[in-house]
């Protein structure tokens, strides 16, 4: 009786879950940006943690959502941003440690702030339980297409950090921030790497997509469609040497930031409810 | 009964007059014995660079006029050497040494050799048996300050100088410098020291190239390098990730229409070149091609000076952590020569 009282609360209060990640990430953020610019040469250890909370929290939060919706816990644009941040934190943790504090105290942090933030202000936030038997199509469609966002979030943040330690280079006063941030060619595998895992969960989201078998919300296909095309392009434009990585790096931030902004525009043009 | 510190450096005299005061190493156990036969010295330490020589006593010679010291150590003094000595008693003494291990007193502010030297000389006083209970522990703590002084601050970081700027820039680059390909075209007295600053860095493969090739083997040898025929360098060129040039062509060696299609062989892997020659080996235009990235004497030279002004600006924040340590250690030496302090203020009844 006493364990289903606390069991009841904790599933209420699901959301308090992500209250605390946001706090967790803005800390983090607060703590590396004092780090990096005050030039206290603090462990960055303290970032590393509050980020590994923020992100054990969201776990928790995902674990009882998806437990109440009985499926993948994407059923709202707040549980979507829920799950973008937590991909992209989770990509972060899964590669090379070469440049993860760095990355992750200075760039990762703040992002996962703002996308936890605008999570908790969306107003459509309780958890709907599933009505119909659970389609796999639609389930790998949404994760793996949510988890490539998060790799072509980190590669747009690894992105917007060359194009930082490169402006630097060029005018030759690099600031104390230039030897605290990770080397430049470390960003450009980055962002490459990142690239091209992100395209190729994307790929799988896209082609799981055209297997779900309901009705087809043909904007998203079409937006969806020309975010692969773009990513494709700037890789194929990659493997071919054909662009200065200068304007790769640049592309990862812009593409991106169409991206997110497909997320956020598609639901008040299309005339598809959100899936659910 | 106090610490006493009797001294010249580099900001008190010059090298000619602080050649003469040097105690050498090789002289070392007998300066000791020397300098503990004064009297009112109990416990004596020597620390003798190129920058300072200083004697550290804890005794009765508190107070003393540093010539009186001088004279009695070297047996006399030259006229005119007065002025250029100092005497340091008590907590000024002590904050004297901290600043010392920490660099601060050094000529290149911040430098870490200093910390080494004091700490040679503290092992050779102890191994004399010159030392006992207060040096030891001033300069245990002096040790232990040195180090909190350069982790918690900035005075230790930035470089200062012309070849570890360039270095550090191409750690910044590539991360580290081990699997890096790096050529120095023209084999000249900067270029030798930048060569020897990636090797000391672990640079594996250093490839030098020059007119002379007999000179460009010698360098080749020294670095763990090859040596590659002047013709040749250029050959070598696609393959590169850093480029020293210091010849003494009276023109470009590298223009921005010569390497732009070599770029493109490269995909995105940065190109890091050094161009110490004067008049310059690399056409200003080639900085600005993408991914290449040209820094010459001035702009190494501007970074060395920032850096430098930097750690200077520590100075204020690094003497803040000192007083703490400097009080720290009178109040431990004030109830070492008296225990019964701490024990009487203890046994008083409360106010």
């Amino acid at each position: 009786m006493h364990l289903d009282f606390i069991g009841s609360f904790i599933f209420a209060a699901d959301r308090t879950w992500i209250w605390l990640a946001a706090y967790c990430f803005v800390l983090a953020s607060a703590y590396s940006t004092y780090a990096l610019f005050a030039g206290k040469f603090m462990a960055p250890r303290l970032t590393f943690g509050l980020v590994v909370a923020g992100f054990v929290c969201q776990t928790i939060f995902l674990g009882i959502r998806g437990h109440a919706v009985g499926r993948c816990p994407i059923t709202n644009f707040f549980e979507l941003l829920t799950f973008l941040s937590w991909s992209m934190i989770l990509i972060y943790l899964a590669i090379g440690s070469s440049y993860r504090l760095s990355l992750l105290g200075v760039f990762t942090a703040p992002f996962a702030s703002l996308l936890s933030i605008w999570a908790l202000l969306q107003p459509e936030a309780q958890a709907v339980p599933v009505k119909h038997p659970v389609n796999p199509w639609l389930e790998a469609h949404t994760s793996f297409s949510i988890v490539a966002c998060g790799a072509f979030a980190l590669a747009g943040l690894a992105g917007l950090m060359y194009l930082i330690q490169e402006r630097q280079l060029k005018t030759r006063r690099p600031s104390s921030v230039f030897f605290r941030l990770p080397p430049i060619r470390t960003l450009v595998v980055a962002n490459s790497r990142l690239l091209w895992l992100g395209f190729g969960l994307f790929t799988i989201g896209l082609g799981t997509g055209f297997m779900i078998g309901q009705d087809v919300d043909w904007l998203k296909v079409a937006w969806s469609l020309v975010v692969w095309a773009l990513y494709g392009g700037i890789l194929l434009a990659r493997i071919r040497r054909s662009m200065a990585t200068r304007w790769v790096a640049t592309l990862s931030i812009i593409v991106f930031g169409l991206l997110l902004s497909m997320f956020w525009g598609i639901r008040f043009i299309s005339d598809v409810p959100p899936v659910r | 009964m106090n610490i006493s510190c009797f001294g010249l450096s580099h900001q008190t005299a010059s090298v000619e007059i602080r050649e003469r005061f040097a105690v050498a190493d090789s002289a070392l156990p007998e300066a000791l014995l020397r300098l503990r036969a004064i009297e009112g010295v109990e416990e004596g330490l020597i620390v003798s660079t190129c920058n300072r020589t200083e004697f550290y006593v804890a005794g009765g010679v508190s107070q003393l006029p540093p010539a009186r010291f001088f004279e009695e150590f070297y047996n006399g003094l030259r006229s005119g050497d007065e002025p250029h000595l100092f005497g340091l008693w008590a907590d000024r003494c002590v904050h004297h040494l901290f600043r010392v291990v920490s660099g601060l007193e050094s000529m290149v502010v911040g430098e870490t050799e200093i910390f080494g030297q004091v700490k040679r000389a503290y092992e050779a006083a102890v191994r004399e048996k010159a030392t006992g209970r207060r040096l030891n522990k001033l300069f245990q703590k002096s040790f232990n300050v040195g180090k909190q002084v350069r982790s918690s601050t900035a005075v230790g970081r930035g470089s200062i100088s012309v070849g570890s700027v360039a270095v550090d820039l191409a750690e910044q680059i590539f991360g580290k410098l081990e699997g890096c390909k790096i050529m120095v075209v023209g084999a000249g007295d900067t270029s030798e020291k930048m060569a020897r600053s990636f090797k000391a860095r672990g640079a594996r493969q250093i490839f030098v190239s020059n007119r002379s090739f007999d000179r460009a083997q010698l360098l080749a040898q020294e670095t763990g390098g090859r040596a590659i025929r002047f013709e040749e360098w250029e050959r070598e060129f696609a393959d590169l990730d850093i480029l020293v040039t210091s010849t003494s062509a009276p023109h470009s060696i590298v223009t921005a229409e010569k390497i732009a299609p070599v770029l493109r062989r490269r995909g995105d892997r940065p190109l890091f070149m050094i161009d110490v020659a004067v008049p310059r080996d690399i056409e200003p235009e080639v900085h600005r091609l993408d991914g290449v990235y040209v820094y010459d004497l001035d702009a190494l030279q501007s970074m060395a000076e920032r850096s430098m002004e930097a750690r200077k600006q520590e100075d204020a924040g690094c003497d803040r952590l000192i007083a703490k340590h400097v009080v720290e250690f009178q109040s431990w030496l004030e109830k070492s020569i008296n225990p019964m302090i701490g024990s009487v203020a203890l046994e008083l009844p409360p106010s």
